[in-house]
């Protein structure tokens, strides 16, 4: 009885997915997205460079200026300058001593501290808004839009329980899936940050935005830190390019009868 | 009463054939527009489920597919209000709450 019943019950399913999927049909789309700033004025980029902190296994100032560049250059219609990479942090530094007045016998202001965390980096904003220095640096490279910003890549450790999806079979066979919650360490690296759109020509942000993407890992498994820093901005990619230039983003839809 | 409630009746069953007819025809032209799509001519397509959508307003499949083609122009609100439509006539149809999810992570990755 329970097994006529269940082959019942299979013949059913089976033709439901039937049709299902004679009267569903998978078609590949592509979805146009068009560019968050107006970027027409423009026709050159300069990855300026990032005032960065926290683990020292990643440069996050050099890694990410040569990281958005080569990506600008392939997947924008913007000339991609190439140049030094301008130490930030330095002019940071510089520019509070300028604003202190420090001249004649006046003491310089102490140095910034190190970036290890969100707050330190709060000191070093101050250089994102002043305008003549970036109206400075535009003059420099024939006004271009100037790319620059925060990175502040940090790693991550955390103790939590975690809930995964466990299949189980009941005593007709049904399947059936149930979470199931286990505590487990968990380590790996954070990526904060904001990146800031400068024009060129007159040095005033055009735009800005704030990222954060977190990835974890069991507390066995060895990742270097650059390999997570790169997995992390590869899900920042898309955002950043679709600032600057029409993305398309291919995918499959189902279409219905 | 015993008059209206004939009437009633006669009507419910004159409007019936008259549904039926709408989905039929509303059937040929989303099936029309998943012919011209698969050839990659979207623009047919959109004309094909929105002729659908005006025929029969319940067909919840003409919604999808138009959210869909929406979706391949880049009319992205357009998109999410054909989504919406499609998953309010029929909410526990799991390839629209699919293509829904699909759709809300590109239009959320745009707007962030």
């Amino acid at each position: 009885m329970i097994a006529r019943r269940v082959s019942l019950l299979a013949s059913v399913g089976a033709a439901l997915v039937v049709v299902a999927c004679t009267n569903s049909f998978e078609i590949p789309i592509e979805t146009p997205i068009r560019p968050k700033l107006d970027v027409a004025a423009f026709q050159r980029v300069l990855v300026a460079g990032f005032i960065a902190g926290g683990t020292e296994d990643v440069d996050g100032n050099l890694e990410t200026t040569r990281l958005l560049r080569s990506q600008l250059r392939t997947k924008s219609e913007l000339r991609v300058i190439d140049s030094d990479v301008l130490p930030l942090q330095d002019v940071a530094n510089e520019g509070r001593n300028g604003d202190s007045g420090g001249g004649g016998g006046a003491a310089a202001a102490p140095a910034l501290a190190p970036i290890k965390e969100q707050k330190d980096l709060e000191a070093y904003e101050h250089v994102f808004a002043n305008v003549e220095y970036w109206k400075r640096i535009g003059e420099e490279y024939q006004q271009p839009l100037i790319v620059t910003g925060t990175v502040l890549f940090t790693p991550l450790q955390r103790n939590q329980i975690v809930q995964r999806e466990q299949e189980v079979y009941d005593s007709f066979g049904r399947r059936r899936v149930v979470p199931v919650r286990t505590y487990q360490e968990r380590k790996g690296f954070s990526l904060d940050g904001r990146f800031i759109f400068i024009d060129g020509r007159s040095g005033a942000t055009l735009h800005s935005e704030s990222f954060n993407e977190q990835i974890l890992y069991n507390a066995n498994q060895t990742t270097p830190a650059l390999s997570s820093y790169f997995e992390l901005m590869d899900r920042l990619i898309p955002s950043f390019l679709s600032t600057l230039s029409s993305q398309k983003i291919k995918g499959t839809r189902i279409l219905l009868q | 009463m015993r008059t209206a409630a004939l009437l009633i009746a006669v009507l419910a069953l004159a409007a019936a054939p008259l549904a039926a007819d709408a989905r039929d025809d509303a059937k040929k032209q989303v099936e029309f527009g998943i012919s011209v799509a698969q050839r990659g001519l979207w623009r047919e397509a959109i004309y094909r489920w929105e002729r659908a959508t005006q025929i029969d307003p319940t067909y919840a499949a003409a919604h999808n597919n138009l959210a869909i083609a929406y979706e391949h122009e880049g009319d992205l609100a357009k998109a999410r209000a054909a989504y919406e439509k499609a998953l309010e006539l029929e909410p526990g149809n799991a390839l629209i709450k699919q293509n829904y999810e699909l759709f809300k992570e590109i239009n959320d990755r745009t707007t962030r």
